[in-house]
């Protein structure tokens, strides 16, 4: 993928985005060197990009996250570097919205810059298995409410659709059509689909721009 | 499309309910089950069932009262301090054998605590959960696919014996995600004559009260609930049993701690250790019967929980305290980890059963 200066991934929450954002923040960090990852996510204090603070500080790329996160202050606030993003033209940045329209809103407080820079790519990460958006109409649903919580319209999709540790190739493949459906209906377009590098040799073939997910949120 | 979905904890309790029939709920946000509540406020306006967010834990619990004695399925969740809140209409809810399924994600406690998954509600949930002899049903998930199937069995167990079932899990249970069937089986709901839906003129009307100012009344009606609580700990028992077919040690977990402890029991194994694991799935009834015949083959009992030691006590009583039983713990929002179970598996092996 060709990186604008900021990616914003949003979308419905547990689509995949803090996942992604991780990876993607991994490979952008290969191609250039002043990488900035934004965890914007104040809704959920459970998985959430802070939880690879060391991982990030070990390959030199830079986390700004509230203060507060993952701490015993449960308070939904965004640090003032936040506009470091805006102002540091110089580094690119991925930033990890929070899930739906709630989670979207902290995003209105920049929208504005990052509109009048213009140098962004907005993506949708789309999940087909997640009980809220099983298919085109549902998800597009979510997009609008996004939107209209954000400020900032999509640009394009992502592809996440997965089950965890159990998807196989054929579900990917399935998901397909949906993604391309949803892509038709919002009129942008379907940029990647990302799949666990575990299955990602069996279709790197068949989808194109197929991102692999080196990096997984465990849990037990 | 696959048939399964990928869904967090929460969100599969609140499918599972709307499956099972439930077009009620009411309920108050705290993390770390706020989903259960977001989720139903997407879902039920679009069924054509009832969400409200009520203004306390306290006003949503008597809401389930409302709507319990009117025979519909109902439910409410929340996490432990809203847990203690509904205490007192937990209470008003079997004196008035009410049906009903109440959900709590524990988190780190005592007071406000934290917003990490904890086991502490344990005793709170299992021995009564407020005043007056009762019990509820308490069941015990250790996987999403468990969250759903266990809120659907625990709509069934509540009408069946006219109690509260609830759906004790934690923080990790609630929030974690994986994938899950929702082709869960529903057993038609059994007739409720007691139900106040109205007389038609047919009959004298009923009510449902747990106020009974007669001792001899009252007596009587508290025999009567623990003759059903007696049926309930006859046919109701639910427990998982791994690797115990020649297991010397003995793990007791339910929920998380049961996932950590498989972890340890596999590699103690390639050490060369005899160890299973036995996992209620209702925490009450507790599964006393396998506990008690593991006794017979095993020397050590591990308890590992997510607090400062309660269902150990369980684990005590249900051995007859024939055998050691030892503790591993974290608590607060801590999870132990499988190193330290199996340090724990290594002592008790070394012990060989010694008191």
């Amino acid at each position: 993928m060709k990186y604008k200066r900021i990616t914003l991934l949003s979308g419905h929450y547990g689509s995949g985005k803090t996942n992604i954002a991780v990876n993607m923040a991994f490979e952008l960090k290969k191609l250039t060197d002043n990488v900035v990852v934004a965890d914007m996510d104040i809704v959920n204090p459970y998985f959430r990009t802070k939880d690879s603070q060391k991982e990030f500080e070990e390959a030199g790329i830079k986390l700004i996250a509230s203060a507060f996160a993952g701490s015993n202050v449960d308070l939904p606030s965004l640090p003032q570097e936040m506009y470091a993003l805006t102002d540091d033209k110089s580094s690119h940045a991925i930033l990890d919205i929070g899930g739906d329209e709630r989670g979207a809103l902290v995003l209105g407080r920049y929208a504005s810059q990052i509109k009048e820079e213009n140098n962004y790519e907005m993506l949708f990460v789309f999940n087909a298995c997640r009980p809220l958006t099983p298919d085109a109409d549902s998800a597009l649903e979510v997009m609008r409410e996004i939107e209209w919580a954000g400020k900032i319209p999509f640009t394009g999709i992502i592809n996440n659709s997965n089950i965890g540790e159990e998807t196989t190739p054929e579900i990917v493949l399935s998901s397909l059509e949906k993604a391309n459906e949803l892509s038709e209906k919002a009129g942008i377009p379907l940029v990647m689909t990302s799949v666990h590098s575990k299955i990602f040799p069996s279709l790197e073939n068949k989808i194109p721009n197929l991102f692999p997910l080196k990096l997984q949120n465990k849990i037990m | 499309m696959a048939d399964k979905v990928l869904m967090k904890g929460n969100e599969a309790i609140a499918e599972a309910a709307i499956v099972a029939g439930c077009r009620h709920y009411f309920g108050y946000p705290i993390t770390p089950q706020t989903e259960i509540a977001a989720y139903m406020a997407k879902r039920m306006p679009k069924i054509g069932g009832c969400f409200l967010q009520a203004e306390s834990e306290i006003a949503a619990i008597n809401m389930v009262y409302g709507v319990a004695s009117c025979g519909k399925r109902v439910m409410t969740s929340s996490s432990s301090p809203g847990i203690s809140l509904k205490g007192e209409g937990l209470s008003y809810l079997a004196g008035a054998d009410l049906p009903a399924l109440v959900v709590n994600v524990q988190r780190g406690g005592p007071g406000l605590g934290g917003i990490q998954p904890s086991q502490s509600d344990y005793f709170q949930a299992t021995k009564g959960g407020a005043h007056g002899d009762f019990h509820m049903v308490v069941f015990a998930p250790a996987s999403v696919q468990e969250m759903a199937d266990l809120t659907v069995h625990g709509f069934d167990v509540a009408d069946k014996y006219r109690v509260t079932s609830m759906i004790l899990a934690d923080g990790t249970m609630g929030q974690m995600m994986e994938p899950v069937s929702l082709d869960l089986e529903v057993k038609p709901m059994p007739e409720k004559p007691w139900a106040t839906v109205g007389t038609k003129l047919e009959r004298f009307h009923n009510i449902t009260n747990s106020l009974s100012l007669v001792p001899e009344e009252l007596e009587q009606l508290n025999f009567k609930r623990f003759e059903r609580y007696a049926e309930i700990e006859k046919n109701e028992v639910m427990y998982e049993e791994y690797m115990m077919e020649d297991a010397e040690i003995c793990i007791a977990a339910f929920g998380i701690a049961s996932r950590v402890a498989k972890n340890a029991i596999v590699e103690a194994r390639a050490q060369g250790i005899k160890v299973g694991l036995i996992r209620p799935i209702t925490l009450w009834p507790f599964p006393k019967a396998p506990f008690l015949k593991a006794t017979e083959k095993v020397h050590s009992f591990i308890s590992v929980e997510l607090s400062m030691g309660q269902m150990i006590e369980d684990v005590r009583l249900a051995t007859e305290c024939r055998r050691p039983v030892t503790l591993v713990n974290r608590a607060g929002g801590m999870i132990p980890t499988p190193e330290q179970i199996l340090e724990a598996i290594k002592t008790a092996h070394k012990n060989g059963g010694a008191k």
